[in-house]
């Protein structure tokens, strides 16, 4: 655990109601890596996502995200830190009454009023071609997107301020093999580029055995175990096991080896 | 990444040093600055710390310009440099902008064809309602009941403190008005007549289809045009329940069934208003207020407004269910079709209103 961390996070609590989510969550991402979050069907996986970026007060704990601490944080400063973010939601969420290129636009909008109309566009033009999606996609509407294009339009808006630490929630899903490499290929390029640090949730076995350096397992209203792919699929932890050594998981490991000694 | 965070630039001759860091933070106020500068042969970036893709697209455009060749970068910014000019790409052409005449000959022409289509699918939409209903009838274990219940509860028993509140304000209005104009002939007493017969006839089923329309026919609009969006429909008619069957019928029964008792209440809710203000204003007693509304409203009157408040309810059912249906895409348009389904629903209800007005006159019913 060291001060340079990007985000640390102990002792975090989130409960709805009697139902408690996260009870003692301790994780740390480092600058410059890769971070994987896995987890079953409601471990709150998406819901440590919004505490870390705001969206969620916890019940307790403490959450800093480059140096500012999140939890009960004032609004009002919360742009000093967001600037510095980018974040894919799960579906999206673009907005519906604005084209894409418009989208791209907004936070730039927002935090540089004062860029010139033809640069602020050209900014938007490369974004739109850096998430591999073809140019006449700018003036569409989300509604006229496909479910892979939605997901890179999304990319590309959470890019537009060339953040130092993106968060995806779940970047690859509802994609197909290629454009799912794509985006992987995409995450690792602005990585080398930026030096960019990336916290995603993911059920992608490939994505997090290809890109992660890490990855995180929650479980048991805690993360059990932070490490690469490689160590975590040999502990002795019967969710861990079936998650990675299912027929799935040994599928994604081979893949991966032979990437590797093919290259 | 050492250095301060500062951004500067020098020019010797063809040559444009840049210094410092060239983030999307300074690019506020240099890109003017660079537009305007002379030709540049050579960009040096040694002296840079840092740049993001935001400086790199700036450097690259500047390079590709003026012909320029870029030196000084190290291993991290010649690699930014080469990705980002993979993504250069020509910006799709602006949209030719059309002249005014033309603009609003289109718009014209445009709301037009839509309006066309509207009125086709509302007969449309009508027609499979009928088709429906025609289902049901032959399969009654078919009707939803508890789905008719549910909305009944909701166009009518939630909306009895509002209908009612309202419907005394406008009787005490009308009687106030009539008595005010009425006592320069002496004759106040006819504001009784004033309050009873126009309660029954119209105010009572017009003020009360105007707020089933505003609270109703726009919730039927928002509910079934956010499932719309959200594929519940498509999802419902994949697995073979019907919209029409457990969206639509529902809302179009409890409508037609709450209307009239709505209405009825109103009509009795706007006569009491009436009374109290005759009775506090031009002293005449409840029991004179009773006999005299006895003596002048006939048995017409009340069917008058009994039959029209149905087809009022089945009116704004159809509105608002309609635009439900036509919601596509976005949230605007969700927003855009409940206005429409409130604006229709009340226009209809008015041109209808008028129609029967005279149709009752013609056939004697005064």
């Amino acid at each position: 655990m060291s001060d340079s961390d990007i985000i640390q996070i102990e002792g975090l609590k989130n409960s709805f109601g009697s139902q408690i989510v996260h009870d003692g969550v301790d994780l740390n991402v480092r600058k410059g890596e890769i971070l994987g979050l896995v987890g079953g069907s409601g471990t709150g996986k998406s819901v440590l996502m919004r505490s870390i970026i705001g969206l969620q007060q916890p019940t307790a704990g403490s959450i800093k995200v480059l140096g500012h601490e999140m939890v009960g944080k004032d609004p009002l400063n919360m742009r000093m830190v967001s600037r510095h973010w980018g974040v894919l939601f799960q579906e999206s969420a673009l907005f519906s009454t604005l084209n894409i290129t418009e989208n791209v636009k907004v936070p730039l909008r927002e935090y540089y009023p004062d860029l010139d109309e033809t640069l602020l566009e050209q900014i938007a033009s490369y974004k739109i071609a850096m998430t591999d999606l073809p140019e006449d996609v700018g003036v569409k509407f989300n509604s006229e997107l496909s479910g892979g294009m939605r997901k890179r339009a999304g990319l590309a808006r959470a890019l537009a301020l060339d953040p130092d630490l993106l968060f995806l929630d779940e970047p690859t899903s509802g994609l197909d093999p290629v454009s799912a490499d794509a985006i992987d290929a995409l995450i690792l390029g602005l990585r080398k580029m930026l030096g960019l640090t990336v916290f995603m949730i993911t059920h992608d076995l490939d994505s997090l055995y290809n890109i992660c350096d890490r990855v995180a397992v929650l479980a048991d209203r805690k993360v059990l175990a932070v490490d690469s792919v490689e160590n975590l699929t040999k502990l002795d932890h019967p969710w861990i096991k079936r998650y990675f050594n299912g027929p799935r998981g040994r599928a994604a490991a081979e893949s991966f080896e032979a990437r590797k000694t093919g290259a | 990444m050492t250095g301060s965070d500062d951004f500067s630039f020098d020019i010797e001759g063809d040559q444009l040093a840049l210094q410092g860091v060239l983030t999307l933070a300074h690019l506020d106020s240099l890109s003017n600055k660079l537009n305007t500068l002379p030709s540049i042969k050579v960009i040096d970036l040694s002296n840079l710390h840092r740049m993001d893709t935001a400086g790199a697209w700036v450097v690259h455009k500047l390079a590709q310009e003026n012909n320029a060749e870029v030196k000084g970068a190290d291993a991290g910014m010649a690699h930014i440099l080469e990705r980002i000019s993979q993504y250069d790409r020509p910006l799709p052409p602006e949209p030719k902008a059309l002249s005014p005449l033309i603009y609003v000959l289109t718009g014209v022409g445009k709301n037009a064809v839509h309006v066309w289509y509207t009125a086709l699918g509302l007969i449309n939409f009508f027609g499979a309602l009928l088709i429906s209903i025609w289902h049901t009838i032959c399969h009654p274990s078919r009707l939803r009941t508890t789905a008719i219940i549910c909305q009944m509860e909701s166009v009518g028993v939630n909306a009895l403190a509002i209908v009612g509140l309202m419907s005394v304000l406008v009787g005490v209005v009308i009687a106030q008005q009539g008595a005010v104009q009425l006592r320069q002939f002496g004759a106040e007493i006819y504001s009784i007549n004033l309050v009873g017969r126009i309660s029954f006839r119209e105010l009572g089923v017009l003020m009360t289809a105007i707020m089933v329309a505003g609270r109703s026919g726009s919730a039927f609009a928002a509910q079934i045009g956010s499932m719309n969006l959200a594929e519940e429909i498509d999802a419902m008619r994949i697995i073979g329940v019907s919209p029409m069957e457990s969206l639509v019928l529902p809302r179009f029964i409890a409508s037609i069934l709450m209307m009239p008792l709505l209405g009825f209440y109103a009509t009795i809710a706007a006569i009491v208003g009436g009374g109290l203000l005759c009775w506090s204003v031009l002293d005449i007693p409840p029991t004179t207020f009773i006999t005299r509304l006895r003596e002048v409203i006939p048995y017409t009157d009340v069917a008058v407004g009994l039959i029209k408040a149905p087809i009022f309810g089945a009116l704004i059912a159809v509105a608002g269910c309609f635009q439900g249906t036509q919601v596509k895409g976005n949230a605007e348009q969700l927003g855009y079709c409940t206005t429409k389904a409130v604006v229709h629903s009340i226009f209809l209800v008015i041109v209808l209103d008028a129609f029967f007005a005279v149709f009752f006159s013609e056939i004697g019913w005064v």
